[in-house]
């Protein structure tokens, strides 16, 4: 249990982090969508007012939409009169009104969402024969909006592409060694997957083709961690010169390739990755894959032969070496994955942002480094869980999303930021040298 | 105190008294004591996990006992810091020196009390003050020598230099001569007399108890962090101090059973490495025995790293059982059933960060796993015969292997290749800084491995081991063989000595 506690302390820091900003963001929440439709319905059906006559009143989102389509179904279900549904901005919203109560209508329930009461307020003053009907809207409650489950996806989405490229640095610096040029990787391998998606027909390349041209580009930032493992292991050179000098010349590839500005001839049906979600619960595909890609690491450290030669070459290498591991080989290995991986997390980011530009993934190599250290990776080498790195990445989203949701300034966030990041490491050190 | 020894006139320098000490989960100290006199070489004994460690730490103020007192020219002194044992006049050679590599044998030995006038450093002062030093103790080295560039014997010269310079009156020595060639041992012994006749106390931590009674004048012995009690060295011999050490008699030191010798299995022709190796060639037998020895730099490691395969080697031919072998790793040796049991377990026989699981794991993977998948249990299984078997002292079997002790680290290595049933075992100083009963232990498997048709070849600088333990011996010098003794029996340290020089 207390090793546990060791390899996952940050999950407390993690915990107490999400309990602070969902009590800091306890607000009113206003339903909207389907179960604020259900709400609603309910509300109405138990006045057993029969002869209610409805007007439905939105605006034009999806949302409301749904809200509008599903009130209807449900008190027509009961057997409540739905006038009519009126969309669109307060003044459509006034003019079909008028139009109706000039036919002859009566209405004596306006139905609407919370953000739209006032408006309907300024009609019913304007409109005298509405002066008897009640505006109804679902009623609200008190939920911390951290915690509502849209943000909570939203989260997970948003950090997809630092967590998928953090499990590969993770394991770089559990051999001792770390990988500046990800971020770069990111921006080329987004750059190279639009480049050649346009190429095979852009907004109209088939299914095929766009998987073709993204594995491609993956393939391509492999072979970048190949050549950037090659040049540690065969020539000695320190990994943060090699991967420094990777970085730059990725980057520039990036520029050269796109000429400067973002590819955006891509099918739309491409964001699925980036932007869909499953159908069961809508979590975003993009987390499923983090998911995936977590769980195969956490497989393959914890229980293979590869990741116990990795933890091997990170603890002592010469005496890795001295007992039959291939240490080069490892190393190349190591690097290449963190490639590859970057690569993945630039075709997600071309996904969720339709687009692959030069500019994609500046700075992501501090984050991903930040989430692997505050998981519990040592610099030193040898240490490190692939989970822990997990929970460093959420702490860094959730404290982003924190942040954003309480209003802090973007210049405080960053210090904000870089305080939770040394104070993560901090109590975790201290906790080690107990 | 009853202590035995010389009279009343010479006075006590230390005096530790009632000295406690636990760790979590270990008592490492229980009512220890030690007495030191001015002007006298007083040696400490004692297994592996006797305590002798953590009394010298806790008299340099690397630890706080738990009670006690320690007291220094008859006053009492709370040492709580190793600042307030230098204050106190106590100085502590360790066996990893505590030298800056990349300053100078005079910046070292003035670190932290510069000769300074407005922080600009006085070199000439120092220097001067270092070259008298180093002259009075008999040594030409040059003060701005980088110490990376010193030998391990001058190395130690320097830390001796430090001590004077800080007018120590009691020197720690913890095995000064375990990286010394016998020369170099002899040099130590002339300047620790000549500390002696300037009133300094020596503590001298050993495992060689024959340097034992060479140099010292008294000999304390502990057991299981016990004080066990305090001879004169002219009142004491060999058999009763191993006795007091390890509370029963141990018959036979070397317990050599001579196995049935077969056919050459290893042959080694003309292994050349450039600066290490010159021309090399032996071979041995199945069920043999081989000690190889010479003096600190003669190129025995280097010949066992070259046949396995962890240094790369210019030319020469290594053929086992009539089949040349193609080794350019310790992977491709390690397959063709050759393993090397390092120098330095520490830095190269361990994985420190690792369990000693994982580490008895690491070249044995192949065995427990399917497709690369690890079967953790058949692995639990398999080490845990070992711990029996070896007798290794783990809490659990996740333990970190930084944390066991030398004399189970040791037996954690040989666990692992124990378990790769290699044909060739290559020994690098199997029994260095290991207890008594371990290394019984540790000849008994040996005798086991030869029985058992498998090539034996065990480095060693103590001569008494080699002569206890060989079949065959090679003395190497300088890269290249000086000599072959075929009969052991009638050999002598001196003869070996003669070859180790020549």
């Amino acid at each position: 249990m207390s090793r546990f506690a060791t390899n996952y302390g940050m999950l407390g820091v993690l915990l107490l982090i999400c309990v602070y900003y969902s009590v800091r963001t306890i607000e009113d929440q206003h339903p909207t969508g389907k179960p604020a439709a259900k709400f609603l319905a309910g509300q109405i059906c138990a006045s057993g007012v029969e002869s209610a006559k409805v007007v439905i009143a939105i605006r034009r989102t999806e949302d409301e939409s749904l809200f509008a389509e599903t009130l209807k179904q449900l008190l027509e279900k009961n057997n409540i009169e739905v006038v009519d549904t009126v969309t669109g901005s307060p003044l459509d919203m006034r003019n079909a009104l008028n139009q109706l109560i000039d036919n002859g209508r009566t209405v004596n329930i306006l139905a609407t969402v919370h953000g739209n009461a006032g408006v309907l307020e300024n009609i019913k003053e304007k409109i005298p024969a509405l002066s008897e009907a009640i505006i109804l809207v679902p009623e609200s409650h008190r939920f911390p909006t951290f915690l509502l489950r849209k943000n909570l996806l939203n989260v997970m989405n948003q950090i997809a592409v630092i967590a998928i490229v953090a499990v590969g640095m993770t394991m770089v610096i559990i051999t001792g060694g770390i990988d500046l040029s990800v971020g770069s990787l990111v921006a080329f391998s987004a750059v190279a997957a639009a480049w050649l998606i346009r190429r095979a027909g852009g907004g109209e390349a088939s299914a095929t083709a766009v998987t073709g041209c993204c594995i491609a580009a993956i393939v391509l930032c492999g072979l970048v961690g190949a050549f950037t493992g090659t040049m540690v292991t065969r020539f000695t050179i320190p990994p943060f010169i090699v991967t420094l000098a990777v970085m730059q010349m990725a980057r520039g590839l990036a520029f050269l390739i796109s000429e400067g500005q973002p590819i955006h001839q891509i099918p739309d049906s491409f964001t699925w990755l980036g932007r869909g979600a499953e159908p069961l619960f809508s979590i975003p595909y993009a987390v499923i894959l983090m998911g995936i890609i977590y769980l195969a690491a956490h497989v393959m450290m914890s229980h293979t032969t590869l990741g116990r030669y990795i933890y091997a070459v990170g603890g002592n290498s010469e005496a890795a070496r001295l007992s039959g591991v291939r240490v080069y080989v490892i190393l190349v290995l190591v690097y290449t994955l963190t490639g590859l991986l970057a690569g993945v997390g630039g075709v997600v980011m071309a996904s969720q942002l339709k687009s692959g530009a030069p500019t994609f993934g500046d700075m992501y190599e501090l984050y991903i480094i930040a989430a692997a250290v505050v998981g519990g990776a040592s610099l030193k080498g040898g240490e490190g869980k692939v989970f822990g790195t997990l929970i460093g990445a959420f702490i860094i989203a959730v404290n982003n999303n924190g942040m954003n949701l309480t209003g802090v300034k973007s210049y405080n966030q960053y210090v904000v930021l870089g305080a939770v990041i040394l104070g993560a490491v901090l109590l975790d050190t201290l906790k080690k040298r107990k | 105190m009853n202590f035995s020894g010389a009279g009343d006139g010479q006075k006590v320098l230390v005096s530790m008294d009632r000295i406690d000490k636990s760790f979590p989960g270990v008592q490492a100290l229980a009512d220890a004591r030690l007495e030191l006199r001015r002007g006298e070489v007083h040696a400490l004994v004692g297994e592996n996990g006797a305590g002798k460690s953590t009394l010298i730490k806790i008299l340099s103020g690397a630890h706080a006992p738990d009670s006690g007192t320690i007291a220094i020219e008859g006053k009492v002194r709370h040492i709580r810091s190793p600042i307030d044992a230098q204050r106190a006049g106590v100085a502590v050679i360790y066996q990893e020196f505590n030298l800056v590599p990349m300053l100078s044998a005079r910046e070292n030995i003035f670190l932290g009390r510069e000769k300074a006038k407005l922080g600009f450093v006085s070199r000439k002062d120092e220097r001067r003050h270092v070259e008298e030093l180093f002259a009075r103790i008999g040594v030409s080295i040059d003060p701005e020598t980088l110490c990376r560039d010193l030998s391990v014997a001058q190395q130690q010269v320097v830390e001796i230099a430090k001590a004077i310079s800080i007018r120590a009156r009691v020197v720690v020595m913890d095995e000064p001569s375990a990286c010394l060639t016998l020369q170099e041992v002899e040099r130590l012994f002339n300047i620790i007399r000549d500390l002696k006749k300037h009133s300094i106390g020596i503590v001298y931590i050993s495992h060689r108890l024959e340097e034992i009674f060479e140099v010292a004048d008294r000999v304390t012995v502990m057991r299981d962090g016990k004080y066990i009690g305090t001879r004169s060295i002219e009142q004491v011999n060999i058999s009763e101090l191993i006795e007091m050490m390890v509370g029963r008699t141990i018959e036979n030191e070397f317990p050599k059973v001579k196995a049935s010798i077969g056919e050459d299995r290893l042959v080694v022709e003309n292994l050349c490495r450039a600066g290490a190796v010159d021309n090399v060639s032996f071979s041995v037998r199945a069920g043999e025995v081989l000690g190889l020895t010479g003096l600190v730099s003669a190129g025995r490691t280097e010949v066992a790293r070259l046949i396995f395969g962890a240094d790369a080697r210019d030319s020469g031919r290594i053929l086992l059982d009539g089949k040349e072998l193609r080794i350019s790793s310790p992977r491709e040796a390690i397959a063709a059933g050759i393993c090397l049991l390092t120098e330095d377990r520490k830095a190269q026989g361990l994985v420190g960060a690792l369990s000693a699981r994982e580490n008895f794991a690491l070249p044995n993977l192949a065995r427990w796993s399917c497709a690369s998948f690890i079967r953790q249990k058949k692995e639990r299984s398999v080490f845990a015969k070992y711990i029996e078997g070896l007798r290794i002292k783990v809490a659990d079997q996740d333990q970190p292997a930084g944390n066991l002790s030398g004399g189970n680290q040791q037996k954690l290595v040989l666990a692992k290749w124990l378990e790769s049933h290699s044909n060739v075992v290559i020994f690098d100083e199997p029994t260095r800084g290991i207890d008594v009963a371990s290394k019984y232990e540790i000849y008994l498997l040996i005798n086991e491995l030869a029985a058992a048709g498998k090539v034996i070849i065990m480095i060693s600088s103590e001569l008494p081991e080699i002569l206890g333990m060989s079949d065959r011996i090679i003395v190497m010098h300088d890269g290249r063989i000086s000599g072959e003794i075929t009969d052991v029996a009638d050999a002598t340290q001196q003869h070996i000595m003669e070859l180790a020089i020549a």
